[in-house]
């Protein structure tokens, strides 16, 4: 394969660092007065591009010794991340616009949307690692772009205690190495099915590593400590990045290192994780819900409420470790719809305390009358994060809940119940929201317009919840393709 | 036909909220045009329904989720059986009746009618659905409009009473959900036809807790004691059309979910429970009983009265015999009938008083013989007059329920003893006596949706008291097989 052909497969990623590059270039040059903005979503529509070319033309296969590989899977992710990306570098405009260093952030942002795509291709511990290293140290510093204290002790935090996870993820790592003597995925999957039984509890104790590395990703109890300051502190578009596209990429990778290195159900240790993604689905989905619950900022309360969905995912985890046929596509399912969602109430957010200049849920008071269509979306938004038919997010929840149950284990039946009375507990609050917006007097009368590009994204996210919710099948198929290319 | 049914008001709802503001007085005509026409649907589906033919008809089917690997088909299929079509009728009737007794709703009229058309598709969805899962699906939209009419349009601690509401049915559904979920996998199937014909014999959990996880959301939903305390909160706080609603589709959900699902699909179960349930049902007759007789609001006295009279359907459903099972669901149409009448009357009293206490009531008779008289005629068919409606489901239940459970009977009929002393005590009261120099000024019910509302209604309850076979045949036909599964064993 020639080396033409090895960037071909990580072209996407190429693209967004190479724009990344560009960008800061030009900035240098012409401090202030290059089109930074233009640049940014040039370069995300030349990647979204790049991935829709690998997508009609099927490619498929591995480069650089195995490091990266491309497949179903990736391009999934591909193109939620981008998408992703995206939408936050439109709804950051105007903070871009205030800020002085707009180049730095989208700069960073493009840097860390191509580290997060490679991501989801590593497919060999040495990829995965330095991939996550350059997602997370472009993520510390936008955390941290703020500017202020807060932004800078939400920096200041995330980094440290991603110093540590990572630190504990490469331990994990080292142990794998050392088990299996290859740090690729597939051999190490090999591995693991041939059943050494002597190396059963070194191999527990390097997935539990390796868990415990990646939970800090994705935002699981009890690695979210971090969570809610770094949300509530960096500038709300780089929370929402964290929140949405991080999330995905987090759990991209732990599917990836767990699915595809451990298989399904029936290896040596395939109940031992399955156990371990069960306690840490119930520990974050009810603390996270319990705490959200006391919440009055909306950020804070997104955090939370963050860790907590990433307890619903986690039960999916444990179902495609207990060997759950729907489990994987359950996953990715409920990545795309929570994707929508979560990042329509986002863009909302943004919107709204770039007018009021606040994250108190009490301004959200009335927001019904001051800005009928933003706020429709955002009760919208909320009701499918919380499960709420017609929206996506019911099907979502239907869906991981359905493949832990049919994974045929009776414990996942009591996981399940866990899950569903955490629903009940998260619709207190989801729903609370939903009501100061929709039933309170407004605090003032001024009405709240956001920009129109921004309605646009608002619509589409709103367009994606409810289509998801009414025709699923497009996106089953599209995650039940791309979950079995890990098979 | 049965998909147009749920499209109907549906469309109008979505019209509604492309109306523009400024044509807000438009709001109710769309609302009763489309809320007439599924009703006119609902009494072809109930006419041109056949019992003769075993099975579901109209029926509307396909694949709406499937997955390359089995384990999560989902269907959306619409079917009516004996059971179903009367529930379909009433949710037609009813919800055309709360069109109407909301005519004079100024506040928001746009979403408040939106709101109500959206809920008659979610409750003619529940009654319609053939898939577990869609079932579900239905049973949960109904949560959203429920709780914005209640917290909005209500009254009182509107909003503390649309919460309460909300975690009470999420809650019980959640567990039903876990049910559901684990029915499918046992049965290889979601829908409920199959697992109707081939009961799963065993599942990952014990098949009683299955049963009670699946029961919980129903007894809720029904409801019975001790899970009722969210039903006079939230009926009290209501506005009128929701309180119809309520009561009169709402809470046959619950019992409409247990002669659907929980009896054919866990026959077992249900049998090794039905003490148990009969029990339950003796303890909710008599205890709402005896709460709705301290009640001094006329409007939480009928909530608590729908309390004891939801606890006779779970007597019947515990007979697990033909007779018993046929009375529960007769006691579901009617008791939809009858409380929905009486909501409205008392709703169209309270609009005129403002006032629902009894100690300030008297005498109106005088004053609104029409609005009066109509309130007696519910109030008799209540407390189960022969001739009305209540008497027939009420005779049958008992018919059913005294070989299968003596001792709850015989205590439940206390429960119409005591009926009989609350209802026409509270008639009493409001009616009868001096009329108070107090409502000198009120007027009768003479607007003509004000009449076309009763007059429906009561021709509803008196076409069913005299001539039961209108709504026996189906209703027979319907539990049928439901009683061949059950009382097999």
């Amino acid at each position: 394969m020639s080396a033409w052909d090895q960037f071909h497969l990580i072209g996407p990623v190429v693209v967004l660092f190479g724009g990344a590059g560009a960008l800061l270039t030009w900035d240098l040059v012409q401090p202030r007065r290059a089109p930074v903005l233009a640049l940014a979503l040039l370069t995300l529509a030349a990647a979204f591009g790049y991935t829709l070319w690998h997508a009609l033309t099927g490619s498929a296969g591995t480069a650089f010794d195995g490091a990266v590989v491309m497949d179903r899977f990736a391009l999934f992710f591909a193109f939620l991340l981008i998408a992703v990306a995206a939408a936050v570098t439109v709804a950051a405009t105007e903070f871009a616009r205030r800020s002085d260093n707009a180049a730095e952030f989208y700069a960073l942002l493009l840097v860390a949307t191509g580290a997060m795509v490679l991501l989801t291709q590593a497919n060999d511990l040495v990829s995965v690692f330095i991939a996550l290293e350059t997602t997370a140290i472009a993520q510390f510093v936008l955390a941290g772009i703020g500017r202020d204290a807060r932004s800078s002790e939400a920096g200041l935090k995330y980094l440290l205690t991603g110093a540590v996870s990572a630190a504990v993820l490469l331990y994990g790592f080292a142990l794998l190495f050392g088990l299996a003597g290859t740090t690729a995925l597939p051999g190490i999957a090999a591995y693991v099915a041939a059943g050494h039984e002597e190396t059963r509890l070194a191999l527990i104790l390097a997935f539990v590593l390796v868990a415990a590395g990646l939970g800090f990703k994705m935002a699981t109890a009890p690695f979210h400590a971090w969570v809610p300051d770094v949300y509530q502190g960096a500038p709300t578009p780089v929370t929402s990045f964290l929140a949405v596209a991080s999330k995905a990429a987090a759990f991209a990778v732990v599917l990836r290192v767990f699915y595809a290195g451990l298989g399904g159900g029936g290896t040596i240790i395939s109940h031992d994780w399955s156990a371990l993604f069960a306690v840490v689905a119930g520990v974050s989905m009810t603390f996270g819900n319990t705490a959200a619950i006391l919440q009055t900022d909306v950020k804070r309360l997104l955090a939370y409420s963050s860790i907590a969905q990433a307890g619903n995912i986690a039960v999916g985890l444990a179902a495609v470790a207990a060997g759950s046929t729907i489990g994987p596509s359950g996953v990715l399912f409920f990545l795309g719809t929570y994707t929508a969602a979560n990042l329509g109430v986002f863009i909302a957010v943004i919107a709204v305390s770039e007018r009021i200049g606040s994250d108190e849920m009490r301004d959200y008071a009335g927001l019904l009358r001051r800005s009928p269509w933003l706020a429709s979306i955002l009760v919208l938004c909320l009701l499918s994060l919380t499960g709420i038919p017609p929206t996506a997010g019911f099907l979502a929840k239907l869906y991981i809940f359905n493949g832990a149950v049919q994974a045929g284990e009776p414990w996942l039946v009591w996981l399940v119940v866990v899950a569903v009375l955490n629903t009940a507990v998260s619709a207190f609050y989801y729903l609370r929201w939903a009501r100061t917006i929709v039933l309170d007097e407004p605090l003032e009368g001024t009405s709240i317009t956001a920009a129109l590009p921004v309605q646009g994204l608002l619509t589409l996210a709103a367009a994606g919840v409810l289509f998801f919710g009414l025709v699923p099948a497009p996106l089953i198929s599209a995650a039940q393709r791309a979950a079995e290319a890990l098979q | 036909m049965l998909t147009l049914f749920l499209l109907l008001p549906a469309t109008g709802a979505a019209l509604l909220a492309i109306t523009r503001r400024a044509d807000e007085a438009r709001a109710k005509w769309i609302a009763l045009i489309f809320s007439s026409l599924a009703f006119a649907l609902s009494v072809l589906i109930f006419v041109r329904f056949d019992p003769d033919i075993a099975g579901y008809q109209f029926v509307d089917r396909f694949t709406w989720i499937n997955t390359h690997q089995s384990g999560f088909t989902v269907q959306y299929a619409l079917g009516v059986d004996g059971l179903s079509a009367p529930m379909v009728l009433l949710t037609g009737l009813l919800s055309l009746a709360s069109v109407l007794v909301s005519w004079r709703v100024e506040l928001r009229p746009r979403e408040y009618y939106a709101w109500l058309l959206l809920l008659e598709s979610a409750v003619g969805g529940v009654f319609m659905s053939l898939d577990l899962i869609q079932f579900f699906l239905f049973w949960e939209l109904e949560l959203l409009p429920m709780y914005l009419l209640i917290s909005i349009w209500g009254t009182g601690r509107k909003e503390y009473s649309a919460m309460k509401f909300v975690l009470f049915t999420i809650v019980g559904s959640a567990f039903m959900l876990v049910g559901f979920l684990v029915l499918g996998l046992a049965g290889g199937s979601f829908d409920i036809a199959v697992l109707t014909a081939q009961p799963p014999q065993q599942a990952l959990v014990p098949l009683s807790l299955v049963f009670w996880a699946v029961m919980a959301a129903f007894l809720v939903k029904l409801p019975v004691v001790p899970f009722h305390t969210w039903l006079p909160d939230a009926h009290t706080d209501a506005p009128t059309a929701v309180s119809v609603l309520l009561a009169g589709v709402l809470l046959k959900m619950g019992g409409y979910g247990i002669l659907r699902i929980a009896l054919p699909i866990l026959p077992g179960e249900a049998r090794d429970f039905r003490v148990l349930l009969a029990a339950i049902a003796a303890v909710s007759v008599v205890y709402g009983a005896i709460l709705t007789l301290q009640q001094r609001d006329l409007k939480r006295l009928i909530a608590y009265s729908s309390v004891s009279h939801m606890g006779y359907v779970l007597l019947g459903v515990a007979t697990m015999g033909a007779v018993g099972l046929s009375g529960a669901a007769l006691q579901m149409f009617t008791h939809g009938t009858i409380t929905g009448l009486l909501f409205i009357t008392v709703g169209l009293i309270y609009d005129r008083t403002h006032t629902r206490q009894l100690p300030e009531l008297s005498g109106l008779l005088h004053r609104l013989p029409v609005l009066g008289t109509v309130t007696i005629v519910a109030g008799l068919a209540a407390l189960g007059l022969p001739g009305l409606s209540g008497f027939v489901a009420e005779i049958t239940v008992f018919l059913g329920a005294l070989d299968a459970h003596p001792a709850a009977t015989i205590t439940s009929v206390f429960g119409v003893v005591l009926a009989a002393g609350y209802i026409l005590w509270a008639l009493q009261r409001v009616f009868t006596g001096p009329p108070a120099a107090r409502w000198a000024q009120l007027t009768d019910a003479t607007a003509w949706w004000e009449r076309t509302v009763m007059a429906g209604m009561v021709l509803a309850i008196v076409a069913v008291g005299v001539y039961p076979a209108l709504l026996t045949t189906a209703v027979e036909s319907g539990v049928a097989p439901i009683a061949a599964i059950v009382g097999a064993g």
